[in-house]
């Protein structure tokens, strides 16, 4: 694979997992409020998925949608803003964590109920038929979501209408605090596809280059033929459900947890990257250190950033 | 000016406008092969064509959904509820998603749409089928809520509701979709927000929409004959609410009576009283009357059907309890 490709890859989760890092940090701090939910562990998924598309194809996602949002390009002080509450935010700080959209990069939220945003994509997708374009919409969510009744309603029309849409569930094992095994009858979530007459297709999740082949394949019959597929991203998430369940202990194991952590993304991904020489050690480190300097900005600028003015409370309602 | 139906009414303007705006288009139960459940699309699928006539699954929560996406990128989705009984089924799309995503966004992304269809009280479809539906809206931001009672207004109203940038939420009414009316044979659009006074009069004020409304036209009418002089006033937009057209009448009047025909607990002739209060205390020769639907669900059995919902004769008791006489 291309160097320049697979730097970026790198790259993107890296990014991905120090924002993650710092807002923890800063939610410690108390300059971050409400739910936080982070996904560290789970960078390939999106990483992997979004690194496939053109800037005029389109994201959706859930409450665990900050990779999601910076993969598409989002600038990284705007995002760590927002989590501030603050003006110069995304949506200048009236969403927070659950809700980033980025309409200049077709990133369309950011919603906190489980699944709402699967109807939402399958619109999406609708209104790229309609206008006769071959964007494709990749709508993210996690294996709780596919509980919801909105999952079999949006798989049904996507497949029926032939829309172009990814369904990417990332299965973390856990919704919530409840095992995989306890929500799901048919714990291989892709198998659903079938039932729908949609191609469905497991793979890694942890391998950022193997979520990228997959998801590729499915974007271009997407584009090509109009055929919407499922995707079954297996992942992790090193920490808890939010910032309001550290330890995530009453529901996995310490050992659990360990073991996943052995095929951590970003590692894994380094790692082969260093082996075949694609990244040195020093490149690495100045990789890691140009990124750390980007969230010390992104801090400083959040915390520069001025909170909305009152009149916000009532603008952008009833335009 | 022409006599047509309600019906016809609503069919002119979803024609009118998908004529005008190729991002208008109409998805929903049965709206296209079928024509409508009650043939409000009559002819539109052999005009539009199935790409802008879209049947779909029985999928509430789904197709509303499937409305926001295209309305977040750009389209101008009209969403057929068949009844508006199942927006309920729809209801977490509606309130969490399509009302709120421009405030969540800062405004990024507009949600374009029209949710529109039958609600209120119908004959005899009993409880799940025949209810005031619009207090399930109206208490939302983000949402506006609109209750046509005519054919001119159903007209004009839709037509301003498919031009609106918010989601808005439009509840016609099965047993209106038969009445007929002049409406201009011109183009036209009515805006939203603003109420009509329907009836003129000195001695008190009505307020009320949809059979309320016509059933205060005909107690109107009665008690013309008994010397008192009733204004009818129609919010026509039930948020936002015209506020300013009700406190006038009001101011003129001295005497107000809130006809609502849902469950009356927390519904908006509360809200509606508590405006004239505070806006028009001072004016007021009596408290504000609020004439509503029984604290039930609707009954099947035509005698608790029609003991429901407020009739002629109680109407005729709000209106002398606010006059005293």
């Amino acid at each position: 694979m291309d160097k320049k490709v697979m730097v970026d890859l790198l790259y993107q989760m890296l990014l991905i997992r120090r924002f993650e890092e710092k807002a923890a940090e800063m939610y410690a701090q108390g300059k971050i409020g409400g739910f936080l939910h982070l996904g560290v562990g789970m960078e390939a998924s999106c990483v992997g998925a979004i690194s496939v598309l053109r800037p005029d194809d389109y994201v959706i996602a859930g409450y665990r949608e900050h990779g999601h949002c910076l993969v598409r390009g989002s600038d990284p002080r705007l995002a760590m803003a927002e989590l501030f509450g603050r003006m110069d935010g995304l949506s200048k700080g009236k969403g927070g964590s659950m809700h980033f959209f980025d309409k200049e990069r077709n990133f369309l939220g950011g919603t906190g109920i489980v699944g709402g945003q699967l109807p939402i994509g399958t619109g999406v997708g609708f209104a790229i038929n309609y206008r006769g374009g071959d964007q494709v919409c990749l709508c993210f969510f996690g294996d709780g979501s596919v509980a919801q009744g909105v999952f079999h309603e949006s798989l049904n029309m996507a497949a029926l209408w032939k829309l172009p849409v990814l369904y990417i569930c990332e299965n973390n094992l856990y919704a919530m605090g409840t095992a995989l095994s306890r929500t799901q009858s048919v714990t291989d979530i892709y198998k659903k596809a079938e039932a729908y007459g949609m191609p469905g297709e497991q793979v890694d999740g942890m391998d950022v280059l193997a979520v990228r082949e997959a998801v590729t394949r499915a974007v271009e019959r997407a584009r090509r033929e109009k055929i919407p597929t499922l995707i079954e991203t297996r992942t992790y998430r090193f920490r808890g459900h939010s910032m309001r369940d550290p330890a995530a202990a009453l529901y996995r194991t310490r050992e659990e947890v360990e073991e996943w952590k052995k095929s951590d993304p970003i590692v894994q991904l380094w790692d082969r990257m260093s082996r075949d020489g694609t990244v040195s050690d020093a490149e690495y480190k100045e990789m890691d250190k140009e990124i750390s300097q980007v969230m010390e900005e992104a801090v400083r600028f959040a915390e520069a950033s001025p909170e909305p003015p009152l009149e916000e409370l009532l603008t952008d309602v009833h335009v | 000016m022409a006599i047509i139906t309600y019906r016809e009414a609503l069919n002119q303007a979803l024609r009118e406008e998908m004529r005008r705006d190729p991002r208008v288009f109409l998805i929903g139960e049965e709206v296209g092969v079928y024509q409508g459940a009650y043939k409000v699309s009559q002819n539109l699928l052999e005009e539009f064509g199935p790409k802008r006539v879209v049947d779909t699954p029985i999928s509430e929560a789904g197709f509303v959904g499937v409305g926001i996406g295209a309305a977040m990128v750009g389209l101008r989705p009209v969403v057929e509820m068949m009844t508006f009984n199942f927006a309920i089924v729809a209801l977490d799309q509606i309130v969490n998603h399509a009302a709120k995503i421009l405030y969540m966004s800062g405004g990024q992304f507009r949600v374009p749409m029209v949710i529109r269809g039958p609600g209120g009280p119908a004959v005899q479809l009993a409880a799940q089928h025949s209810q005031g539906m619009e207090s399930y809206f109206y208490h939302v931001p983000g949402l506006k809520v609109v209750r046509p009672s005519t054919p001119r207004d159903a007209k004009g109203l839709l037509k301003s509701a498919i031009r609106d940038d918010n989601p808005v939420i439009f509840i016609e009414s099965e047993t209106l979709y038969g009445t007929k009316g002049e409406v201009p044979d011109d183009e036209y659009t009515i805006p939203l927000g603003v109420a009509e006074v329907k009836r003129e009069g000195t001695d008190v004020t009505v307020i009320g929409w949809m059979g309320m409304l016509h059933r205060a036209l005909e107690v109107a009418q009665d008690l013309e004959k008994e010397g008192i002089s009733v204004e009818v006033v129609d919010p026509r937009t039930l948020r936002p609410m015209d506020t300013s057209t009700i406190l006038e009448s009001v101011k003129k009047t001295h005497h107000a009576v809130v006809l609502e025909a849902g469950a009356g607990f927390a519904g908006l002739g509360a809200e509606i009283a508590t405006l004239i209060t505070e806006g028009a205390f001072d004016y007021l020769d009596s408290p504000v009357v609020r004439v509503t639907g029984a604290n039930a669900p609707m009954p099947y059995a035509k005698n608790l059907e029609r003991a429901k919902v407020p009739d002629k004769a109680r109407i005729i008791a709000g209106i002398k309890q606010a006059l005293a006489v």
